[in-house]
């Protein structure tokens, strides 16, 4: 047994999403991505003097959305806060945040490993502002500033120390991307930091109860820019703090940065080194007062989130938990599919389509489900003819597919004519194909009859081959052993 | 009417015995002559010329005037006027110019008013005596040895000496109101949220409030109902507009005065004396005067000064040398560009109120200073509500003492903030509240009466202060 299998991680995570709302948390600059920099600057966004905030109410919804989607408390008199410190990108000299009174209060978040359910707690969801961007590599002698991002609108997730390993966090993470593009709140970009994470790390020995008092102090690791470097993160601070423990030391409270290029953290700051940020209510902004009819309205209007829809394909449309992860994974593409099934009631197929062809289409071309070419409604079209037994699911999901997302607006009926691909179940034609079939190899029908079961297959690849593959291969089938059995 | 209220003036350019530019010429020209004074830091002289012409051919092309027709105003240098300098009287705004112009300075402008220029004043608004400025003192055009004043005491010096109809001034413990009393002229604090600060340099964000400077309450009520109301531009304004007073006599008024406030050994004996004859004269006229026991007197300069400085060291963190203003040509590094550029730009009165309320903003003095001093401040605007509900006014001298000399009382913080007693309560409590130039020593000194009313009573106020002026 190695020494780390006597330890327990403890995790906790604090994960900032950035709110696609149009205009900024407190004044009305645009919070468009990818324009020069400083140009989606007001005097307010600059600091300048005399400017004062003003509560973007789109993000106040937004954070009611992730707080209801968490079931988290929600708060009717929000109160806001400065969190006072200098830093060069951030021009105010404070950032307006919220302190003793976060919009959201505890709730909770499903996640699930290894087939095993397990809630992580919440502790709460408050908004606040972003900072502004400095880039220290690209001008050899000055740091360069673009305060285009300074004042974008943040919610700040923070969880309880609920998670148990790497693992765990990284589906914790994967749940909360879910919900912020099912809620449409957020894009959920990790790489380009439009949500970010920073997690607080401990151990603790297992023979000891898996309880606050016995966790050791926690370090918290900044700079993850991926899914993936959260649990590098935690893998490698939970075998520096025992390794470290081990060795007759103590972990202090401190703050570490994760390194992408090793996958190492290494200190920022120490405890006694950390900003006293000084937090006071903020003079400038009133208590803004949220109705709990405002928040049943908010509710109502809320997309059904992945856990909801999944519970339905599991419960309603009796879908494997499997096929019902995967449709409920992307709200768009569960879109996609619900539209599907107001055509066609044959849900297992629709499933196979969309988790088959589908989702293969869209991994080849590296594209959304909002760029498939290729209407809901066409799909439902190739399922009714499968279900006709016009075609089998094999030809319908590759040679009609095919052709159909390469010409989406075409008709589907008209193209798998075109392709000569409708098959033929009218008996007596088959029959006839069936009898030329066995006549010609009579020796074989003997063999059958003796036992040699396994020349069905031959036959069967006979009769097709005669019919050009447009025989409906059941009745084909059916018919051969038939006569064969008579 | 007075001889130099607006509205004599208005009748002069409707009789077209005078024309905005003749007025702002000789405003311009006083100005020069009264230079040694200090009051202004900058005069638009070009601008306001080519405005007061501008406004005279609007005139003759008999287009609608606005209610401040031609009024020539001068601002504190602490409020923004686009594509002006804006200093706040401190060397950390060295250069600084506005890139645009506050909601007040919009508003007089849509109203036809002339900006004359910019007016000195305490550095960043700290101050009561208008020596703490990088511009140097302003002097009391009474007695050019006396302070007049402060934060405002540009704005006081520019009404009291004749540099200006009106002008505007900031008060976030009495910086309106005690350069008023000290230099004889009306000065009127609004209600918290009555006037937009968008625009104004927060001091201290939950007691700022812009307010006028006047030679008659009459002028004062015109500005102030030109700036007054709701403004999307700050959420703390109040959410009604302001059209116009209507200042009209009234009888029996009710009102209360703090007894500790008067009969202490602090206040001067001919303050105290005005106040006496102030109130036999109310009584006399059919008012009801009453001493309230208030024993809270003691608390106000240590909740103000805790409170505002909290809000100070927080809201002149942005004056750090990285994005404009001062930046220290010795900073070496990071670190430098802050420390320097702060510690060489800020003056000492700014860097003491800097680092007073970053320590009681500090963890482990938090509770003990600034929470505490929040509860006092709930407390006192409890107090002074239930007050109105028994009484329409409460009266006080503006300030304990008449204009002091220069350098008197600048090496004494603490008798200096003293000097704030009576009126940061209206600050605290949000209450707007006006001096009246009422009195005069012996010396010919003025001596400023204080009238407090409750929340967005300005009609009332100014309907009583009108009264006592008579």
């Amino acid at each position: 047994m190695s020494v780390y299998d006597k330890y327990q991680v403890v995790i906790g995570l604090e994960v900032h999403a950035q709110l696609s709302t149009k205009s900024k948390m407190y004044c009305a600059d645009s919070t468009a991505f990818g324009v020069s920099p400083n140009t989606n600057v007001s005097p307010l966004t600059l600091g300048h003097p005399g400017t004062l905030p003003v509560v973007n109410e789109e993000a106040i919804v937004s954070a009611i959305k992730m707080g209801v989607a968490m079931n988290c408390s929600i708060r009717n008199e929000n109160g806001f806060a400065r969190k006072n410190y200098f830093y060069a990108d951030l021009p105010k000299g404070y950032q307006i945040t919220q302190d003793k009174t976060p919009i959201c209060g505890e709730g909770q978040l499903k996640i699930s490993v290894d087939g095993k359910e397990k809630n992580i707690g919440i502790e709460r969801i408050h908004m606040e502002e972003d900072a502004g961007k400095s880039t220290h590599d690209l001008d050899p002698f000055n740091t360069l500033i673009d305060l285009n991002r300074a004042g974008v609108p943040l919610i700040e997730i923070v969880s309880k120390p609920d998670l148990r390993s790497a693992e765990e966090a990284y589906q914790y993470l994967i749940e909360v991307r879910k919900l912020v593009r099912y809620l449409d709140i957020c894009d959920g970009n990790m790489e380009e930091g439009s949500l970010r994470c920073d997690a607080n790390i401990s151990v603790f020995l297992k023979e000891k109860e898996d309880k606050f008092e016995n966790f050791g102090d926690r370090c918290e690791v900044k700079n993850m820019n991926s899914m993936r470097n959260v649990m590098k993160a935690i893998e490698f601070e939970f075998k520096r703090q025992i390794d470290v423990i081990e060795a007759g030391g103590t972990i202090d409270q401190q703050t570490r940065t994760f390194n992408a290029a090793d996958g190492s953290t290494a200190m920022m700051r120490s405890k006694e080194n950390a900003n006293d940020y000084r937090y006071f209510p903020e003079p400038d902004l009133p208590i803004v007062y949220v109705s709990n009819e405002e928040i049943e309205k908010i509710k109502a209007e809320m997309p059904k989130l992945s856990s909801e829809l999944f519970n339905e394909y599991v419960n309603d449309l009796k879908l494997s938990e499997y096929d019902a992860g995967i449709l409920s994974e992307d709200r768009d593409f569960a879109a996609y599919f619900n539209e599907l099934i107001t055509f066609t009631t044959n849900y297992k197929a629709a499933t196979n389509f969309m988790i088959g062809p589908v989702k293969s289409y869209l991994n080849e071309h590296a594209v959304e489900i909002t760029e498939f070419p290729l209407k809901a409604k066409s799909i439902a079209e190739m399922l009714k003819m499968v279900e006709d037994n016009k075609m089998s699911f094999n030809v319908a999901s590759s040679k009609l597919f095919d052709a159909l997302v390469k010409q989406p607006e075409a008709d589907v009926s008209e193209m798998a004519q075109k392709l000569n691909l409708i098959q033929d179940s009218d008996e007596g034609f088959i029959e006839g194909i069936i009898d030329e079939v066995l006549a010609k190899n009579a020796e074989k029908v003997e063999a059958y009859k003796n036992g040699n079961k396994n020349l069905l297959g031959m036959f069967m690849g006979q009769v097709m081959k005669a019919s050009k593959g447009k025989a409906n291969p059941k009745v084909a089938s059916k018919l051969i052993q038939d006569k064969l059995d008579s | 009417m007075t001889t130099n209220s607006i509205a004599a003036f208005h009748k002069a350019i409707q009789a077209n015995e005078t024309s905005c530019t003749e007025s702002t010429m000789s405003f311009i020209q006083k100005i020069e002559a009264k230079k040694h004074l200090n009051a202004y830091i900058e005069v638009f002289e070009k601008e306001a010329l080519e405005r007061a012409s501008f406004l005279d051919n609007k005139k003759r092309n008999k287009e609608k005037l606005g209610k401040l027709f031609g009024v020539a105003i001068g601002v504190k240098d602490n409020i923004c006027i686009k594509d002006h300098k804006l200093s706040a009287s401190s060397n950390m705004l060295k250069g600084f110019e506005s890139i645009y112009s506050a909601t007040v300075i919009e508003r007089l402008l849509a109203e036809d008013a002339i900006i004359l220029g910019r007016l000195n004043c305490d550095e960043f608004a700290m101050g009561s005596s208008n020596e703490t400025s990088a511009y140097g003192k302003v002097l009391n055009a009474i007695d050019e040895n006396r302070t007049p004043g402060g934060s405002s005491g540009g704005s006081a010096v520019a009404v009291q000496a004749g540099l200006c109809h009106v002008s505007l001034g900031s008060d976030t413990g009495g910086s309106i109101r005690q350069p008023a009393s000290y230099c004889g002229v009306v000065g009127l604090k609004p209600t918290y949220g009555s006037v937009s600060r968008y625009g104004l340099i927060a001091f201290a964000s939950s007691f700022d409030q812009i307010g006028p400077f006047a030679n008659n309450v009459a002028d004062a009520a015109l500005v102030l109902e030109t700036i007054a109301g709701k403004d999307k531009n700050d959420a703390t304004s109040i959410q009604n507009e302001v059209d116009s007073f209507s200042l009209k006599p009234l009888k029996k008024q009710k009102i209360a005065y703090f007894k500790q406030a008067i009969e202490n050994d602090s206040i001067h004996k001919e303050v105290k004396a005005s106040f006496e004859n102030l109130k036999t004269r109310l009584e006399a006229e059919g008012n009801i005067v009453e001493a309230i026991d208030f024993p809270y007197l003691d608390y106000l300069i240590p909740t103000y000064y805790v409170l505002s400085t909290a809000e100070a060291s927080s809201n002149l963190s942005r004056y750090d040398g990285v994005h404009y203003g001062y930046r220290s040509p010795n900073a070496k590094n990071m670190e430098e560009v802050y420390t320097k550029s702060r510690s060489e730009g800020f003056g000492k009165e700014v860097k003491n109120r800097i680092m007073l309320g970053t320590f009681v903003l500090s963890a482990g003095y938090y509770d003990a200073y600034y929470t505490k001093a929040q509860q006092v401040r709930r407390i006192l605007k409890n107090k002074i509500n239930d007050l109105y509900s028994n009484f329409d006014f409460i009266l006080s001298p503006t300030a304990p003492n008449p204009a002091f000399k220069f350098g008197e009382k600048s090496e004494d913080p603490v008798a200096m903030y003293l000097e704030d007693i009576y009126t940061v309560l209206a600050n605290l409590v949000g209450n707007p509240a006006i001096s009246l130039p009422l009195y005069k020593t012996k010396e010919g000194l003025p001596i400023g009466m204080q009238l407090m009313a409750n929340d967005q009573e300005e009609e009332k106020l100014l309907s009583f202060a009108q009264q006592l002026e008579m």
